[in-house]
């Protein structure tokens, strides 16, 4: 929220010249018919995706050369909003002359992008990044019954975020390298989440089958365990620097039983290890001396100097011992 | 020519309503609170605006009008002190709402749910409203306040409000309504129904913006919403919207002096734009029965063109209408109300609302049916629904579940 947000921005304001142009006047949009097709030798495909109780729908028909497997001719018809026209209208002319392996490589930023009337200047407002997504999954399903295979099929990653085609693999690995804890990091490392929001929680403006916030929870969750795991192996080949605290306090507290506190006990006195604070430079390993160590003069000096260089042969050259 | 046709969102201020409040710009500014004449003189001018709010309400001298900021105002201070008073400081927990309330009830009511208020929300029939025995069921012992609206800004559908108000002062339940569809659009007589609490705002009727107000029945106990300055007997603080409030009496008493007689001027219009829409279009469907719905409004369906695209194309002709299509809206939320209605889940992408005033002209209703019936036209002929040729064998699209949206509403 700051000043531009205080009015709610005009959805159409923010179309491309294009978009309306489109809108007000689509290119491609009609039927072709089996007698079309056949007359010239092609193979008509017709493919629907979405429903009208779902807001948008869109029909592609495809005429294809069957020796070449190139588009030479397609119409849609629309049941959407503007940039749904407009983004299917585009789609199409973005087909034509393309063979169909060719054609399913067009996504729906392809779609998007020529809509742009600049470079540079998105030509919908973010929610409105979806309508292009029909663009595209239409296409796959004319692909697919071409074909004679699933339409999933040219899929070839689990896509999370459809609006700016985010992969559930990219979004697992830019959470791990970068560390990212929040839904809005994703969204700024990756544009995933930043269109229409539908597949950042459930409830959103369609069902997903993956969602940010669980995929977000997941890998953390997973990268706590492996960081568990890293130092359990840590543990077990001494490591001690790459130890949990409380393999830390063991492996110290095993140091001070085997070579110290036999030492300790035998002049009436004892030690407990308190805390252990780990900088980049330093482990800092707090004591607190117990019977008649307490307030002997040595104990800040040669006693301490033993237990600390004993700590330090044994498990660390970082580790310093201060009594409390 | 371009049409005005979503007066159910704002009006036009009447110039006559503008031509009273002028004064109280540059000439009248004084603070009705001061004590010096500035401030005194405009005491009478006020004492005649409350005159006319009381008289276009028929409200009785023991009740009270407090003039708000905007109806949504009004209703946040109801819900939030009902809360307070009866929730808080007592041994109530629960309220009764409808699941097509305005944003400034459905909002308010998700707020007090994490404050630990229980809200039942309750669904409507196909013709779009709560019938009273449904309002009477779910009302217990712990309920504190039952809110529901005269008449639905979407459907123009008018609730049921003197039964409902029967059943609240049988039960002792508290009963607030939100009247921004109804004053000023028909007749709202506070003597001839139980209503402890009624909102209204001014530039639905034709007054100017940023002035509402709220009616108390008996002047009864409701914590106020604004602290500060006294103003309103204490009732509400902030200092009077002097030109506002000039303003909202004009208005409402331009509104209600010839209620019945403006309501046939404006149904008559309605119906033949209503009528032609019927006749020249397959496909459309008209929500609501029309004897119980405000005069000015229609909400219909027409197949196969979605609602934005549909507002798009009588924008381009210069007419403003209004969709509750999730397509239009910023954050792709379908309509509550759509849904709620629930007979048609197409409802909720094609429905356009036309809504008309008194100063909507007979030219103006069949340049619209001329540019409304152009658009279908031309939208149903790129649209898939109306496609001839269909898909190949395989190709066919699957059915859309709109019922998490549902969920979203609950």
């Amino acid at each position: 929220m700051a000043k531009d947000n205080l009015l709610g921005g005009s959805l159409w304001d923010a179309y491309s010249n294009k978009v309306t142009t489109l809108m007000n006047n689509p290119q491609h949009q009609g039927e072709i018919t089996e007698e079309e097709a056949a007359a010239h030798g092609n193979k008509l495909i017709v493919a629907d995706f979405g429903a009208e109780s779902c807001g948008d729908a869109v029909r592609l028909y495809w005429e294809i050369n069957p020796e070449t497997d190139v588009i030479e001719n397609a119409k849609f018809k629309s049941f959407g909003c503007g940039t749904a026209i407009a983004s299917s209208d585009v789609m199409t002319e973005l087909c034509m002359g393309k063979t169909v392996d060719e054609a399913v490589k067009i996504t729906n930023i392809d779609v998007e992008k020529a809509l742009r009337d600049d470079p540079d200047t998105p030509a919908v407002p973010p929610q409105k990044m979806h309508c292009s997504v029909m663009a595209y999954d239409v296409i796959k399903k004319a692909a697919g019954l071409y074909k004679g295979v699933d339409a999933e099929s040219f899929e070839e990653d689990i896509i999370v975020c459809e609006c700016a085609r985010v992969s559930l693999s990219t979004l697992q690995e830019v959470i791990r390298l970068n560390d990212l804890k929040t839904i809005e990091e994703i969204t700024d490392y990756t544009k995933a989440g930043g269109f229409c929001k539908s597949c950042i929680k459930p409830g959103g403006h369609e069902e997903r089958e993956y969602y940010l916030v669980d995929i977000l929870a997941d890998t953390r969750r997973q990268m706590d365990e492996e960081k568990l795991a890293a130092a359990a192996d840590a543990g077990a080949l001494g490591d001690f620097e790459h130890m949990t605290l409380v393999q830390q306090i063991k492996a110290i507290d095993a140091v001070i039983d085997e070579s110290v506190r036999q030492f300790l006990v035998m002049d009436g006195g004892n030690m407990e290890v308190i805390d252990i604070k780990s900088s980049d430079d330093n482990i800092d390993v707090y004591i607190r001396y117990l019977g008649a160590c307490n307030g002997c003069a040595s104990s800040t000096t040669g006693t301490l100097y033993a237990i600390e260089s004993t700590l330090k042969e044994k498990l660390s050259q970082k580790i310093r011992v201060l009594p409390i | 020519m371009q049409v005005y046709m979503d007066n159910n969102a704002t009006t036009m201020t009447d110039p006559k309503v503008v031509e009273a409040m002028l004064p109280f710009y540059s000439e009248r500014y004084g603070n009705p609170n001061s004590l010096h004449k500035f401030g005194t003189s405009v005491h009478l001018p006020l004492s005649k605006a409350i005159d006319q709010v009381y008289t276009g309400i028929n409200a009785a001298e023991s009740d009270d009008i407090v003039f708000t900021s905007c109806a949504t105002e009004a209703n946040n201070w109801v819900l939030q002190s009902v809360w307070i008073d009866k929730v808080l400081n007592s041994d109530k927990n629960h309220m009764v709402t409808t699941e097509v309330e305005h944003p400034s009830i459905l909002a308010t009511c998700k707020f007090l749910e994490e404050q630990g208020m229980k809200v039942t929300y309750l669904p409507v029939n196909e013709q779009g409203i709560v019938e009273a025995h449904t309002v009477r069921s779910f009302i217990t012992d712990k309920t504190a306040l039952v809110s529901i609206m005269w008449a639905n800004n979407e459907t123009g559908m008018i609730f049921p409000i003197q039964e409902i108000g029967e059943i609240c002062k049988d039960k002792g339940v508290l009963f607030h309504t939100d009247a921004v569809q109804a004053v000023g659009k028909i007749p709202v007589d506070m003597q001839a129904v139980h209503v402890d609490f009624l909102s209204m705002s001014a530039h639905k009727f034709h007054g100017p913006k940023g002035v509402g107000a709220l009616y108390i029945k008996d002047s009864q106990q409701l914590t106020p919403l604004f602290h500060g300055g006294e103003q309103m007997g204490g009732r509400r603080s902030g200092t009077l919207n002097v030109p506002g409030i000039v303003g909202m009496g004009k208005a409402l008493e331009l509104a209600t002096q010839n209620i019945e007689a403006t309501m046939a001027l404006i149904r008559s219009k309605r119906d033949r734009l209503e009528d032609a829409l019927l006749e020249l279009l397959d496909d459309v469907m008209v929500v609501g029965d029309r004897n119980n719905r405000t005069p000015n409004t229609i909400l219909i369906s027409v197949r196969g063109v979605e609602g934005e695209g549909m507002l798009w194309d009588l924008n381009n002709a210069l007419i403003g209408a209004s969709t509750g299509s999730a397509c239009a809206s910023e954050d792709l939320e379908a309509n509550t109300v759509m849904l709620a209605i629930g007979a048609d889940s197409e409802l909720a992408h094609t429905g356009i609302r036309l809504s008309l005033s008194r100063f909507t002209t007979d030219e103006e209703v069949d340049y619209v049916i001329e540019a409304f019936t152009a658009a279908v036209k031309r939208l149903r002929a790129i649209s898939s629904s109306y496609a001839k040729v269909g898909p190949t064998p395989g190709g066919e699209a699957q059915a859309c579940d709109l019922l998490y949206l549902h969920d979203k509403c609950d």
